[in-house]
């Protein structure tokens, strides 16, 4: 699940934008940013992706109350005999809705954007997920692949589309080799 | 700057390298952005000793954002209609990128035109990594 609302903050865009080797000063500068053709800041173009950070239920996070499946004590972070836990959260790397569980390892396989406006900082976006298509091939690395595709929907505060996201997420048969 | 169609036809190649030498750091920087802390990318014990890989390897996301990059200093800020593609390899810790958009077609009109662009991202083996395409508002 999406997050439902998604605060567009200018701290997080100028974090976003350092962290893809971006320093544009659009994404940071606000002073900078007010001279240019889109006067002020806005979201460099994967940025919705971090509305993962305002998603409560989001897999790829350390949550209160939840174990992380990291290394601590353990390489794993949680008990051995739970391998298969380990699977479905790393399956989770996927925006997509994860297929039945066959072992191996979920991967992200494609993102596309299509951006209706710019996207400002100070933005009070409402995100809406809904599963897309999903179909399966046989990969020449990693066995049956199998695919699901999830459309997510970034709406301004009078319900105007700004970002719409299709993410595409793929399950391998085994480790994907190098 | 945007992009002014009289600059630019079918065929032409912009390549930029988006990262030399690409740093566990930087891919723990955007897990701390992004909030996809996934331990594949974070965490080499969790990557090599429970997952099998060789090492942490990139989130797409991030092979993504940097050649997003490539493509708003290109085109210019705020201009992107469309951007998407396919992860088609795994980027490493070390690996160096260049990004590339090649104009496919030019839609004219009278106020401002929409240029079409085939993206590559190729790793220092010359490896696609990032494959798709972008459109974008030029004056």
């Amino acid at each position: 699940m999406a997050a439902k609302e998604f605060p567009v903050e200018a701290g997080h865009i100028m974090m976003f934008a350092r962290s893809v080797g971006d320093f544009n000063p659009v994404y940071a500068d606000a002073q900078i940013a007010g001279k240019t053709e889109v006067a002020g800041i806005i979201a460099p173009p994967t940025f919705v992706q971090s509305s993962a950070q305002y998603d409560d239920d989001y897999p790829l996070r350390p949550r209160r109350g939840v174990t992380w499946f990291g290394s601590g004590r353990s390489a794993s972070g949680i008990a051995p005999s739970a391998p298969r836990d380990v699977e479905e959260k790393v399956h989770a790397d996927t925006a997509a809705p994860a297929p039945a569980p066959a072992g191996g390892t979920g991967l992200h396989a494609e993102q596309h954007y299509e951006y209706h406006r710019p996207l400002r900082a100070g933005e009070r976006l409402t995100v809406s997920s809904h599963p897309g298509k999903t179909w399966e091939k046989q990969g020449r690395r990693g066995g049956l692949l199998q695919f699901a595709e999830s459309v997510t929907e970034y709406r301004d505060e009078s319900g105007e589309l700004v970002v719409t996201a299709r993410a595409v997420g793929v399950r391998t048969g085994q480790t994907v080799k190098e | 700057m945007a992009l002014r169609t009289e600059d630019l036809h079918v065929g032409q190649s912009h390549e930029v390298v988006v990262v030399d030498n690409l740093t566990r750091t930087q891919i723990v920087q955007y897990a701390g952005a992004s909030g996809d802390y996934n331990p594949l990318h974070t965490d080499e014990i969790f990557a090599t000793q429970v997952a099998g890989y060789p090492s942490v390897f990139a989130h797409g996301m991030l092979t993504m954002g940097m050649t997003g990059r490539m493509l708003t200093d290109y085109v210019g800020d705020g201009r992107l209609f469309g951007f998407g593609g396919r992860f088609t390899n795994q980027v490493w810790p070390g690996d160096t990128l260049t990004a590339s958009a090649t104009v496919t077609s030019i839609e004219q009109r009278d106020e401002s035109s929409t240029v079409f662009f085939e993206v590559a991202t190729r790793n220092q083996d010359n490896v696609i990594v990032f494959s798709g395409t972008a459109s974008a508002r030029i004056d």
